[in-house]
């Protein structure tokens, strides 16, 4: 299984033809506590870039964007009562949803981890 | 990710720095800018230090708001001509809060006014402290001497443990009650203190020059019932108290009866008038506002924010969202805004719209968390 980043702080997992989206350790910790999270419903179609979930915290409120195009299988349900797993754990029981992959050319244009590493570290 | 959007300020010339930048920094504050200074939004986070001051008691560092010494003869009667307070009665010590007016009553800033004995001390609100200096100037006599204090710090020690706290590092604090104030003296340092807030909580203001005031933090820091307290925990805390915010619930559009600060009308003073707005407002208070300030508790978990609209059954813009948030301490989100005076009724169910999406939400009493002043001193029983 690989794992990919964008730089609007998007981890991907890639199992098969089957992505799982989340937002990265240091976006949770810019946004501070999360108190909302909204998932987008299965069987929703996105295409790379389209506004797919709602992040709150108790200041701010921002999207997360399709970071590649698919269909989306689940979102995670238990977001709506916990959101502050995106928090406590960003990058595993904190995921936002999956979708199918829809091309998975798409994925060339992502970072690996050591290179999202250097990236925030530039900012 | 998106940036989050956040509340927006006006974008300012140069950015400017309290005495208590270094110690902000290093004790882990993440800075931003607010009132044209670079301010603390949070140590540890806004949830955790706001939880912190409704339990123990925080440490708020307010240097941007403007303090100003009037002074002069005949100044109770100068100051009566630029707010509604009735300021002849303001008794030695006393605090009170009050309001610059325009003259068709819309509100230019609120402050508050103490008498010293050397005049009326006032603190105003950072973001139109230059404003509101150059209001003062053109309407006071030139008999009447306004000093702006900028070589003074401001601090708010807030929460049930302020008390403790400070007064085993200024004795003699806990005899005062709510909207009260005394000088005291600090190892050699003069401090203004009064026990006042923003938070909804029991706790004290603290004026103290600036070069004092890494020292003060420290040692207020030091006790381990205090944390440092950022600018967002600030903004939950002072919504679920109900307190409105200047420049967000009250601006020039918004007027006293509007917003529901009649107290700040004192009596004698609706009826003499002679302060700006006195008209408009008299008319207002007879007739009534067209809108009306109220509070809201949102139904879900998604928080609803300032410029959010309130709609009617028929699609209709019936008022806005001014503040808005997730309530720690309710544990749901809760607004603040201004609704037409006929739904101004607690009880009344209302839809708000935010980025497209329709909120449902419950017109409710204010505060949100009850206050906890302490208006009295404990009466101590003998053994």
């Amino acid at each position: 299984m690989s794992r990919y980043f964008t730089e609007d702080h998007e981890w991907i997992d890639v199992d098969g033809d089957v992505a799982t989206v989340g937002i990265t350790d240091y976006a949770q910790s810019q946004l501070g506590d999360i108190v909302f999270v909204e998932v987008p419903d299965e069987g929703r179609t996105v295409t790379k870039g389209d506004d797919a979930a709602v992040v709150e915290s108790v200041k701010a409120a921002s999207d997360v964007y399709a970071p590649i195009a698919g269909t989306v299988v689940e979102g995670n349900a238990a977001l709506a009562d916990q959101p502050d797993l995106v928090n406590s754990d960003p990058e595993g029981e904190g995921w936002f949803f999956k979708l199918t992959i829809a091309d998975a050319g798409e994925l060339d244009a992502l970072m690996d981890e050591t290179k999202y590493a250097a990236f925030v570290s530039r900012l | 990710m998106s940036d989050p959007d956040t509340i927006d300020q006006p974008e300012p010339v140069e950015i400017g720095t309290l005495p208590l930048d270094a110690w902000h920094r290093a004790k882990g504050g993440r800075m931003v800018e607010f009132a044209g200074y670079h301010m603390p939004i949070q140590y540890e986070g806004i949830m955790a230090e706001h939880q912190w001051v409704r339990e123990n008691a925080g440490l708020f560092d307010v240097s941007h708001m403007g303090q100003l010494l009037l002074s002069g003869d005949g100044l109770d009667a100068a100051l009566e001509g630029v707010i509604p307070a009735d300021v002849a009665a303001l008794k030695p010590l006393a605090q009170k809060y009050s309001l610059l007016l325009a003259d068709n009553g819309g509100i230019l800033d609120d402050l508050m006014i103490s008498r010293w004995d050397d005049g009326i001390y006032m603190v105003v609100n950072g973001a139109v402290k230059y404003d509101d200096i150059g209001h003062l100037r053109d309407l006071l006599p030139d008999a009447i001497t306004l000093n702006h204090m900028d070589d003074q710090a401001l601090l708010a020690l807030q929460g049930p443990k302020a008390v403790d706290v400070l007064d085993r590092l200024v004795p003699g604090v806990g005899a005062l009650v709510f909207m009260t104030g005394a000088r005291f003296d600090w190892n050699g340092t003069p401090l203004w203190i009064s026990r006042s807030g923003y938070t909804g909580e029991d706790g004290f203001e603290i004026s103290v020059p600036a070069d004092a005031v890494e020292a003060l933090a420290d040692a207020l820091t030091a006790a381990p019932e205090v944390k440092p307290i950022g600018l967002g925990a600030r903004d939950s805390l002072r919504l679920e108290a109900g307190l409105p915010l200047y420049g967000h619930d009250l601006d020039p559009e918004t007027t006293p009866v509007m917003s529901d600060l009649g107290f700040a009308l004192a009596k004698r003073r609706r009826e003499q008038g002679g302060f700006p707005g006195h008209e408009r407002i008299m008319i207002e208070r007879e007739q009534g506002a067209a809108v009306k300030r109220v509070g809201l508790l949102v139904e879900g978990r998604q928080p609803v924010r300032e410029g959010a609209l309130v709609i009617d059954g028929d699609g209709n813009d019936v008022g806005r969202i001014t503040s808005g948030g997730f309530a720690p301490s309710v544990g749901a989100p809760i607004a603040m805004g201004y609704v037409a005076a006929a739904l101004a009724v607690p009880g009344t169910r209302l839809a708000l719209t935010q980025r497209g999406k329709v909120h449902h939400a419950t017109v409710t009493a204010m505060p949100f968390v009850p206050h906890r002043y302490v208006r009295q001193t404990a009466v101590k029983t003998g053994a």
